[in-house]
């Protein structure tokens, strides 16, 4: 069954999104992160998008979805990478997700989940 | 059945006549040639081009029918012209004097025609003529319409390059850019101007980016939210936006119309912006 | 003479829509005809995505169907043309379809009125029980 892969680094999962998602794929993503962020007992979600050209509502809510997730289960979740013509479209399209922690890159999303951990 | 004989009696006259066809038309064409247009191209090149335009003719006559030009056949004559139409407009000739060139041959054509069937069937000759005079028109407006869309697209690019050219992306300090806005702020330019500021954040991975509207004489409904998506697509971005430079009767009129600025940083100038940004990474103001 | 006409491509495939796969079939194929008609990555990118909510539309609520994506040309304007039609249950009001928010599905609702916003123009032809036709143009 095809998936995403999920890297495990020290108590952050890493997950980078390379290839145009239909929904069943991005449904099993959220369902495969919330048993990994339990199992791995992770403080931390670091999601990069930075290949994605297309984030509709529906690949947008599981984003929404995943971070919701993580926060009640004591993580918390960041994307990283959204491109600029993908944000402008997602404003026009109206999902704002709120409640989602962003970053510019990998590396700048590492450094907000440390920070997010210290507190 | 008489459209088809029309077009053979058209086709006989154009191709038994060729040459002295050729040189009337060119005669007449400097005949209404004005000085300046006559600079503008020589005689053997304007020879050439009613030759070729004579062959085309006489091509397209051969294969389809005389009152539609949208036809298959007619496409090398419409690309031949559209390409003369285009070379003219460069060269400064005026839609007027390309339409010119086509309606020219009407005169010489006409003239030839009445030569091989006067007295013939004057009725059909008056037919001739005027199914002839139809297709010289529609070509002849045919160059105005190419000529009108080169207008347009050279207006669209030039439109294209002044918005690049005025929004530019500064680079105040390592990770804090800033785009002074001067001018009003359609839909189209803000288009262009999220588009630049979100490609620089990226490309320099700046966290915080500051618009000043200073120079931004008002704001309507429009180009309030134009800004806050700005500031929206910043953010999904993971970096900040902060707006300088409100004006206080602007800051009226975004309360008036009743914009939601929500939680929007918003600044009196950029020096308060630049100070606040340097904060927020960390810097002291006060020593930097 | 000003009679829209499809690119010389063939015009318009179509796209079965009858899976979820078939949804980013449909994104590629807009992706591709944006392109070709010149559009910017910015705009691009908001065809594709209207694509993809107007092709998940009619696999969802639609109950699956097909899509048609192709440019168009009316002068010097050029655009990119997607049609998307099912026989589904069909939309019983056509403006509540349109409004944030509204959904029959599980969705958030930004799918028709989200895509609206993305595009030029978006014409709903719905009969109920008898399907749902989408015209949806993007102008450059």
């Amino acid at each position: 069954m095809e998936r995403i892969p999920i890297l495990r680094m020290g108590d952050t999962l890493l997950v980078t999104v390379q290839v145009d998602m239909h929904d069943q794929l991005a449904v099993r993503l959220l369902d495969d992160l919330t048993e990994m962020i339990t199992k791995a007992r992770a403080r931390g979600v670091l999601i990069d998008i930075s290949a994605l050209d297309m984030v509709d509502s529906f690949i947008g809510r599981m984003i929404g979805d995943v971070a919701a997730t993580s926060r009640i289960l004591d993580a918390t979740t960041v994307v990283c990478g959204i491109q600029p013509a993908v944000a402008i479209t997602l404003v026009e399209l109206g999902m704002s997700l709120a409640g989602v922690r962003t970053a510019l890159d990998v590396e700048k999303g590492m450094e907000l989940l440390r920070a997010a951990a210290q507190d | 059945m008489r459209m088809a004989v029309s077009t053979n009696r058209i086709l006989k006259v154009m191709e038994s006549s060729q040459i002295q066809l050729l040189a009337d038309w060119v005669k007449a064409l400097r005949g209404t040639a004005t000085a300046r247009s006559s600079s503008l191209i020589s005689d053997p090149e304007l020879q050439a081009q009613c030759q070729e335009l004579i062959t085309l003719l006489s091509t397209a006559l051969r294969n389809a029918r005389l009152d539609a030009i949208d036809d298959p056949a007619w496409e090398p004559t419409r690309e031949y012209l559209a390409g003369l139409s285009r070379s003219r407009g460069r060269q400064g000739f005026s839609p007027t004097e390309t339409a010119m060139f086509v309606l020219s041959l009407k005169e010489p054509l006409f003239a030839h025609l009445r030569r091989a069937f006067a007295g013939d069937n004057e009725v059909q000759l008056l037919l001739d003529v005027w199914e002839l005079g139809k297709l010289l028109d529609m070509l002849a407006l045919y160059t105005t319409e190419v000529h009108q869309q080169a207008r347009e697209e050279v207006i669209r690019r030039q439109t294209e390059e002044m918005l690049e050219l005025s929004t530019p992306v500064i680079r105040l300090w390592d990770g804090i850019l800033a785009m002074p806005l001067i001018g009003t702020l359609d839909s189209s330019r803000t288009q262009v101007v999220m588009e630049s500021l979100l490609e620089q954040i990226v490309a320099t991975r700046s966290p915080i980016a500051i618009l000043d509207i200073t120079g931004v004489p008002t704001v309507d409904t429009l180009t309030a939210q134009h800004l806050l998506k700005t500031v929206a697509a910043t953010r999904l971005m993971g970096a900040e936006c902060i707006i300088s430079g409100i004006r206080p009767q602007i800051a009226q009129t975004i309360v008036h119309l009743g914009v939601e600025l929500g939680d929007v940083i918003t600044k009196a100038s950029l020096a308060d912006a630049f100070r606040l940004a340097l904060k927020k990474l960390g810097h002291n103001p006060a020593q930097a | 003479m000003p009679q829209p006409r499809t690119d010389s491509e063939g015009g318009a495939l179509r796209i079965e829509i009858a899976e979820g796969q078939d949804v980013v079939q449909v994104r590629q194929r807009a992706r591709e005809k944006a392109q070709a008609a010149g559009f910017t990555l910015t705009e691009v990118t908001k065809i594709v995505t209207a694509a993809s909510e107007l092709a998940r539309n009619t696999l969802e609520h639609g109950g699956g169907g097909w899509a048609e994506v192709g440019v168009v040309a009316t002068g010097v304007r050029r655009g990119v043309r997607m049609v998307f039609h099912d026989e589904g249950p069909g939309i019983a009001d056509v403006d509540q379809a349109l409004r944030d928010g509204f959904t029959t599905g599980g969705g958030l609702g930004l799918g028709l009125g989200g895509s609206r916003r993305l595009l030029s123009e978006l014409t709903i032809d719905s009969v109920p029980g008898r399907g749902t036709t989408i015209v949806a143009v993007r102008w450059k």
